[in-house]
């Protein structure tokens, strides 16, 4: 597509990388956005107030003007139905990226998602390739429907993938494979990434694809490894600099796809230092820490010096009241304790 | 042929007639008076306190709309249910919730009215028939036909008022509640607060029909009330009250009114869907106070001193609110295990987040 004068500005906020500038988490996932839809004509956004409004964080402002209401559609407030509608359209040929306001809110839809989406291929019928995305995750005061991680209500569902980044590279590097997959995605941004400053980076200028289903590592470190995503990355690593002054260690793989796992990848590092922490915001029964440790039970028992220890939030709706939700969320002292009885063990 | 033209008669929206003031006493208007001030003097605390931070994550208010929380709640026995979305503060106060827990949980304090761990979009009084605040659009739909469906099933003459944004009757719920309620002719009457936008987007973009006709395929008669009109949305209700607890089944009213705020705290009083000056103009004539206030200074029942006094009293009812509010605890973090389940057994249950076992 070429520019010219008839074409309506490009979203500021999208393009930043064009002009050298740096972008934040948020500022990578338009850009993702921006330049899978000039890409690929297939490519559309559903979601309630994502057009005229610019949508609850302002991810897609200025992308209605930009692309128009067929493609960006400001929809009822319906999950369920729109939903089903992206996954239908999918089913012949379109690339509906479906944005939840909230990941909250995806409950109306997880019926499509689980009984449909995930199973499309499964059943004979062709694949559904759509992304389903929406800010996650607490820290904002935002009580128990505002707040929840929704990885867990998927993971234990065949046919689907969830990624969740936790840097304005892989944000974009990221979202931009999860479009162009031929698989059904569900894509979780925590909002407390969004405009952190600290993720402000200036990304490379050609087309950033990463690819699903491959962990990083985030730091190299030989006594203990802490596998982790999300904004727990961060927390983490948070951790390991302050542990590397006491001569501990750490090495955080940031996961990035919790579905598929990179197992290779974890066996590497757990091979490597014998020990293993995992930690997760999302809450303790039923969180990915026990899929993991039972993997590593599998694959690499016979490297382990420790038991495998997790930090989790606690089986409990999300607070509302600070203290409490401080509390709740896992914090970089925890996680340095945690570190430190596997280290001694 | 001929029940199918009486059918459709009975579910052709009918409109809430307009009312003399002399219906009411004059104590009674000035309690309407007061009433609606108190809680524009509370929502306005509340909008002071997030200001300063002693409020965070998401505050919707209802500033604009407190004659929808009155008058619908107003002709309701205590043991009559309410049930609202998350703009629920004032519903909360006219149910009988009260004042210093409802804003202690603003604040996220242990005596708030979900000990704080709810907040703003979860305020429940359940002893007052207040059942809660919902956070979750058109969730609360289905719960109020399951509260009907108990009054009738224990052959109680109790009513459900389920209160729900105009942008709610979009969701699969709605439907799905209503046409439950009309087969079952359960005792809920279904309040849209149709202030005419969602969040951003204005409800005619996200719906090819108009509020009030939304329930006529789903068999559930249909009322619409100018709201901002508190003498005329009073009576209305007081009316279709009586006739539901005596048998008529659900009704669903659009409660016609206006927003005067950004939807939540976090959002712009107007912007790109809609404009400064629509919003200023609505503000001027459609104000609730103001309508009754210039109605009763016309028909000389009220004077400049006596409105005055009940603006005072308004204003120092909603500052004790927050004054008690100031001075209650935080919870202790130990809460955070405590009403997860009804037995808080350590061994029992998993709840238990094994921090302390990594202890060095
Ligand atoms: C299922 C669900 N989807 C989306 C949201 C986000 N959201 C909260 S309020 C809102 C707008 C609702 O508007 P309306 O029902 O008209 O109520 P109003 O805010 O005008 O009182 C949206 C989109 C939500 N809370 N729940
Ligand atoms: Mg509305």
């Amino acid at each position: 597509m070429t520019e010219d004068a008839a074409t309506p500005p490009t979203p500021e906020h999208a393009s930043r990388t064009s002009r050298g500038e740096p972008s934040t988490f948020l500022e990578a996932i338009a850009e993702a956005l921006f330049e899978e839809m000039i890409r690929d004509e297939a490519v559309l956004l559903l979601g309630e107030d994502i057009g005229e409004y610019g949508g609850a964080f302002k991810v897609t402002r200025g992308f209605l003007d930009r692309f128009g209401p067929d493609r960006v559609v400001d929809t009822p407030i319906a999950e369920a139905g729109f939903t089903g509608l992206a996954a239908g359209a999918a089913h012949v040929g379109l690339r509906p990226v479906v944005e939840m306001q909230f990941m909250d809110f995806i409950s109306p839809a997880y019926d499509v998602i689980t009984n449909y989406i995930a199973t499309s291929r499964y059943r004979g019928a062709g694949a559904q390739p759509l992304v389903i995305r929406g800010p996650v995750g607490g820290g904002g005061r935002a009580g128990p429907f505002h707040s929840q991680n929704v990885e867990m209500a998927f993971f234990h569902t065949p046919g689907l993938n969830i990624v969740y980044p936790s840097t304005a590279r892989d944000a974009k590097g990221l979202l931009k494979a999860a479009i162009r997959s031929d698989e059904p995605v569900i894509f979780e941004e925590h909002k407390g990434l969004y405009r952190a400053p600290f993720l402000r980076e200036v990304l490379p200028v050609d087309d950033l694809v990463i690819p699903l289903g491959k962990a990083r590592t985030a730091r190299e470190g030989e006594d203990v490894t802490v596998v982790t995503y999300g904004m727990m990355v961060h927390r983490c690593l948070a951790a390991a600099r302050s542990l590397e002054e006491e001569g501990v260690s750490v090495e955080v793989v940031d996961l990035r796809t919790l579905l598929p796992l990179d197992d290779d990848h974890i066996m590497e590092s757990v091979r490597k230092t014998g020990r293993l922490l995992i930690v997760h915001e999302d809450t303790r029964t039923g969180g990915i820490a026990g899929e993991i440790a039972i993997r590593v039970n599998e694959q690499a028992f016979e490297w382990l010096d420790a038991p495998i220890a997790r930090v989790t939030a606690p089986d409990a709706p999300v607070p509302y009241a600070p203290d409490l939700e401080d509390a709740f969320l896992p914090d970089e002292a925890e996680i340095a304790r945690a570190v430190r009885y596997l280290a001694k063990y | 042929m001929a029940e199918t033209a009486e059918q459709d008669q009975i579910m052709e929206p009918q409109e809430a007639p307009q009312v003399e003031l002399d219906r009411y006493s004059k104590e009674e208007l000035h309690r309407f008076l007061g009433e609606m001030l108190f809680y524009r003097r509370f929502e306005e605390k509340a909008e002071e306190a997030y200001a300063i931070g002693k409020i965070g994550g998401f505050c919707h208010l209802h500033i604009g709309q407190e004659a929808v929380a009155l008058g619908m709640i107003g002709p309701l026995r205590e043991d009559d249910y309410v049930i609202t979305a998350y703009r629920d503060h004032t519903q909360g106060l006219a149910k009988g919730a009260d004042p210093g827990a409802v804003m202690a949980e603003l604040y996220g304090r242990d005596t708030g009215t979900s000990r704080g761990k709810g907040g703003s979009m979860h305020i429940f009084d359940v002893e007052k028939g207040f059942m809660g605040g919902h956070g979750i659009v058109g969730a609360q739909v289905p719960l109020a036909a399951g509260m009907g469906f108990a009054i009738r099933y224990r052959e109680e003459d109790r009513v459900c008022v389920c209160f729900m944004g105009d942008a709610a009757v979009n969701q699969g719920a709605f439907h799905e509640a209503l046409n439950m309620a009309a087969i079952w002719k359960l005792p809920v009457i279904f309040v849209v607060e149709n202030n005419e936008y969602g969040m951003g987007t204005a409800f005619s973009r996200v719906s090819a029909l108009p509020v009030v006709d939304r329930a006529r395929g789903l068999g559930v008669r249909a009322h619409h009330v100018d709201a901002q009109d508190i003498v005329r949305t009073h009576a209305f209700m007081e009316d279709l009250v009586e006739e539901v607890r005596g048998g008529a089944g659900p009704q669903y009213v659009d409660a016609r009114t206006y927003r005067f705020k950004g939807h939540s705290m976090s959002d712009p009083v107007s912007g790109t869907y809609r404009s400064t000056e629509e919003v200023e103009s609505r503000k001027k004539e459609q104000d609730p106070i103001g309508v009754l206030r210039d109605r009763l200074m016309e028909a000389e029942l009220l004077t400049e001193e006596e409105l005055e006094e009940l603006d005072k009293e308004a204003r120092a009812r909603a500052q004790e609110a927050a004054d008690w509010a100031e001075e209650q605890p935080d919870p202790d973090p130990s809460e955070l295990y405590t009403h997860v389940y009804a037995e808080e057994n350590e061994h029992g249950r998993l709840y238990f987040d094994g921090r302390d076992r990594e202890e060095d």
